[in-house]
């Protein structure tokens, strides 16, 4: 760990892979997990005494199966819902005790949790924790489902992806409904930092998770975490499909400091070259879950999620800070 | 025998005794969500902080359910966390009432009774914490503004106590108590302080291997609020069972210690008796309806009934010794219950009551009364009413109706 | 899971996790594993970064990564991310085969 600000904090992958793990090995998550990717990688951008709140779910199941856990730092997890609230009480109990005297030193808040957590049930305690103006670090995982349970729809499942509570049936062809812009609602809080992040561009997420601890306040990263056994794709190609989600503009990555948005440099590459956006079928292709959008009936699924994709990335270049 | 401490004798309702006795007890975490009538409670608080007369975190959590989420992490952080709520609240929180008591969370939370919806009512009735009745929370109640006051305090260093480690739930009639200005004696700030103490925290064994302070430290990392598979689960309800076990003797341990500071005690803690030691019939009620019924008792005595309140104050744990002893030469009684258990054979008082005493050689008739639901007004009259049928039933040995609906247009 | 389960009374109370998931051997999970050409191998540790397991590590004083097999899922990402193709995923038997 170390306490550099993100300004000076100059590090190499040698320099990430001799910090000791946090989140360590025996965990139980699928083969291929991109959560675990994320969070094994999210936990050596710590800069000092840090404290994890997790929400149920995949990550939270696999990594505290008792007695074993996979946490060497604090860790609590009480219910689904409110991560966030977790966060409040933890941040207002080290300020109620460094007021008494009887915490010396700062300890950075942390709270995860996946779609599930984050865009629905957890969705009011997110907000209101931010409203509150908590100093604490919000990381989504997004596996675009709610995998622990099965694979069921989330708010942040895509258009089009079947999953267990949409499926690819004879009459509806999976999601109907948008992936909820979650990014987005967290802007309109008006709130000191929001980044979006995938795993693959390693360095730029744990620059922004830096960031995002450095905060004094709330801060939220969105991170893209694909999840091969939900999404019906290769466990090998679990990084290949974060940066494809990049290189189609499924997923872009920014950040927005007190509002102001940026491109991060993945995406901004695009933005100038725009010639190098691949088109939507190169993500969908090899996901079990976007099959069924391979067949004449329902070509019309992928052009309105290409649209869709189109008019984000339009709107979001809009408002991002030139280059 | 000690003389008790000084005392300043000052207006208060219900709810301000509370927020007044949760201020002096130095908490360092209020996280809470106004609901009536447990209002006043957050709003005097609310005071408190803004005029920087305590240097508590006061959390204005966006609903219930994150307002105990918020109490049990800073709890779990090593803060003394306390809260309020009532009916929809309560019953909003219902899923980390479980959960914290499950952590082993001293939260205290005062509960100014009230009924559930539907339809939607604000006065005062159980049918809140009643409900909650298995969620592993110690059930204090209370008869006045005093004794909420004086229980805020007592609750504290019960729930914290390292054998007991569950969160206590003190209830108080809503309107009843919460918003009614009694004369409360109120001891010092100082004097409270050094009667509760520093929290101590129980010890457990981390995955490190260490053996240290049940608390989020990043010194001693360890985790919280496991999955546990069935291979596992079920020792740790017994261990919260456990805990209220002992939350039977410390409940009566703190009753006397706080006699010796304030004059004050409640029967034994447990159980408050009224003219019940040569009671021919008696009636065994919870909360402040308890206050109606002395002078209905008193009436009686002096007409030559032998006429006896018992005052169920700890609800949970049940007190099934005190009960039985207490209540051993009876000849009926009659059972108050201020909710209802619908589809149940009478109210969840009456049937702890009834199973506490079936194992007994005595045998007496006890029949239920369900009174005051949504906050309707039982009077004396009706609560003769129920001494008179008693005195029938002891007669005859015969019930004519086991469950009976006091005040309702029938 | 060896020996006798302890009661309710031996336990920690609150749930508190008594043992490190490190004493919990995943590798056992995997049906193919990966092998390691060292002539390809530039050391660029993209592997160690992305195993969601961290059952790839850095040994800096030997100046090389080395597979941790006890842990290792074979779920493949190490093989297809390696910028030089270094990593194969091969069925265990086969890597007998070639020894």
């Amino acid at each position: 760990m170390t306490t550099q600000t993100t300004q000076e904090w100059n590090f190499t992958a040698k320099d990430i892979a001799t910090q000791p793990d946090l989140f360590l090995s025996g965990h139980r998550a699928c083969a291929g997990c991109g959560p675990a990717t994320v969070l094994r990688l999210i936990m050596k951008a710590t800069r000092g005494p840090t404290i994890v709140t997790e929400a149920t779910g995949c990550m939270e199941v696999v990594s505290s199966i008792y007695p074993y856990t996979s946490w060497n730092l604090p860790w609590l997890h009480t219910a689904f819902e409110n991560a966030a609230a977790n966060a409040s009480g933890i941040d207002a109990a080290l300020k109620a005790m460094s007021k008494k005297g009887k915490l010396k030193e700062h300890i950075d808040v942390i709270a995860l949790a996946g779609d599930g957590g984050t865009y629905d049930i957890g969705l009011q305690a997110l907000s209101g924790a931010v409203e509150r103006g908590h100093d604490f670090l919000f990381v989504l995982y997004d596996n675009e489902g709610y995998m622990n349970t099965g694979i069921q729809r989330s708010g942040g499942t895509p258009l089009g992806a079947a999953t267990t509570t949409t499926p690819a049936g004879k009459v509806i062809p999976g999601k109907l409904e948008k992936k909820k812009p979650i990014t987005e609602i967290m802007l309109a809080h008006d709130m000191p930092y929001v980044a979006t992040a995938i795993p693959y561009y390693w360095k730029d997420m744990l620059v922004k998770v830096r960031k995002g601890l450095e905060v004094e306040g709330p801060a939220f990263l969105h991170v893209f975490a694909p999840c091969p056994r939900g999404w019906r794709s290769e466990p090998g190609k679990t990084l290949e499909y974060s940066k494809l989600a990049v290189e189609t503009c499924v997923f872009p990555v920014w950040e927005a400091v007190n509002g102001k948005r940026q491109l991060s440099t993945p995406s901004k590459l695009i933005a100038l070259a725009p010639q190098k956006k691949r088109p939507v079928t190169d993500y969908l292709a090899g996901q079990g879950r976007f099959r069924h959008l391979f067949t004449p009936q329902n070509q019309h699924i992928i052009d309105e999620m290409q649209r869709l994709i189109d008019e984000r990335w339009q709107k979001l270049t809009q408002k991002c800070e030139p280059a | 025998m000690k003389e008790p401490a000084k005392q300043e004798t000052m207006a208060l309702n219900g709810d301000e005794a509370v927020a007044l006795a949760a201020k002096q007890c130095d908490v360092d975490v209020v996280a809470a969500y106004p609901i009536t009538p447990q209002t006043i409670i957050v709003e005097k608080f609310s005071e408190y902080v803004a005029n920087g007369e305590v240097q508590t975190e006061f959390i204005c959590t966006e609903s219930e359910h994150s307002a105990m989420t918020a109490c049990l992490a800073a709890s779990l952080t090593g803060a003394r966390a306390f809260t309020a709520s009532a009916s929809a609240g309560l019953a909003l929180m219902h899923e980390m009432l479980f959960v914290t008591s499950g952590c082993r969370a001293p939260v205290v939370m005062a509960v100014a009774n009230r009924a559930l919806s539907a339809p939607l009512n604000i006065h005062g009735d159980q049918s809140d914490s009643m409900a909650e009745r298995d969620s592993g929370w110690v059930h204090i109640y209370v008869e006045s503004s005093q004794e909420a006051y004086d229980s805020i305090i007592q609750a504290f260093k019960i729930a914290e106590d390292l054998n007991v480690s569950l969160p206590v739930i003190v209830g108080l009639d809503g309107f009843t108590l919460s918003h009614s200005l009694e004369n409360v004696d109120v001891l010092s700030e100082d004097t409270v302080k050094q009667f509760i103490g520093e929290r101590q925290l129980p010890t457990v064994v981390t995955h490190e291997g260490k053996t240290v302070p049940l608390k989020l430290d990043p010194e001693n990392p360890m985790t919280m609020g496991p999955i546990a598979f069935p291979n596992y689960y079920f020792e740790f309800k017994r261990q919260q069972q456990e805990g209220m076990n002992n939350a039977l003797r410390r409940i009566q341990e703190v009753n006397s210690e706080y006699a010796e500071l304030s004059g004050r005690s409640y029967g034994n803690g447990l159980v408050d008796t009224y003219n019940l030691e040569d009671a021919e019939i008696a009636v065994v009620c919870v909360g402040s309806t308890c206050g109606t019924l002395k002078v209905v008792v008193d009436e009686l005595r002096q007409e030559g009934v032998k006429a006896g309140l018992l005052r169920l104050r700890t609800f949970r744990p049940l007190p099934v010794e005190d009960l039985r002893k207490s209540l051993a030469n009876v000849a009926a009684i009659a059972v108050m219950d201020k909710s209802m258990s619908f589809g149940g054979l009478g109210g969840a008082v009456f049937c702890e009551i009834r199973h506490a005493l079936y194992d007994e050689k005595q045998h007496p008739p006890i029949v239920n009364y369900i009174y005051g639901l949504g906050g309707r007004d039982t009077r004396p009259s009706e609560l003769r009413g129920v001494f008179e049928d008693l005195i029938g039933i002891a007669k005859t040995g015969r019930v004519e109706k086991q469950v009976n609906y006091l005040g309702l247009r029938e | 899971m060896s020996g006798k389960e302890k009661s309710w009374k031996e336990i920690s109370i609150a749930g508190v996790c008594s043992k490190s998931s490190v004493g919990f051997l995943t590798g056992d999970w995997k049906t193919y594993m990966p092998v390691r050409d060292l002539q390809k191998c530039t050391k660029c540790l993209t592997c160690v970064m992305f195993c969601p397991e961290g059952a790839i590590k850095w040994q800096p004083e030997k100046g090389d990564i080395w597979f941790d097999f006890s842990f290792c899922k074979g779920c493949g990402i190490c093989a297809n991310e390696c910028p030089t193709k270094a990593i194969t995923m091969i069925l265990p038997k086969e890597e007998e085969k070639e020894k």
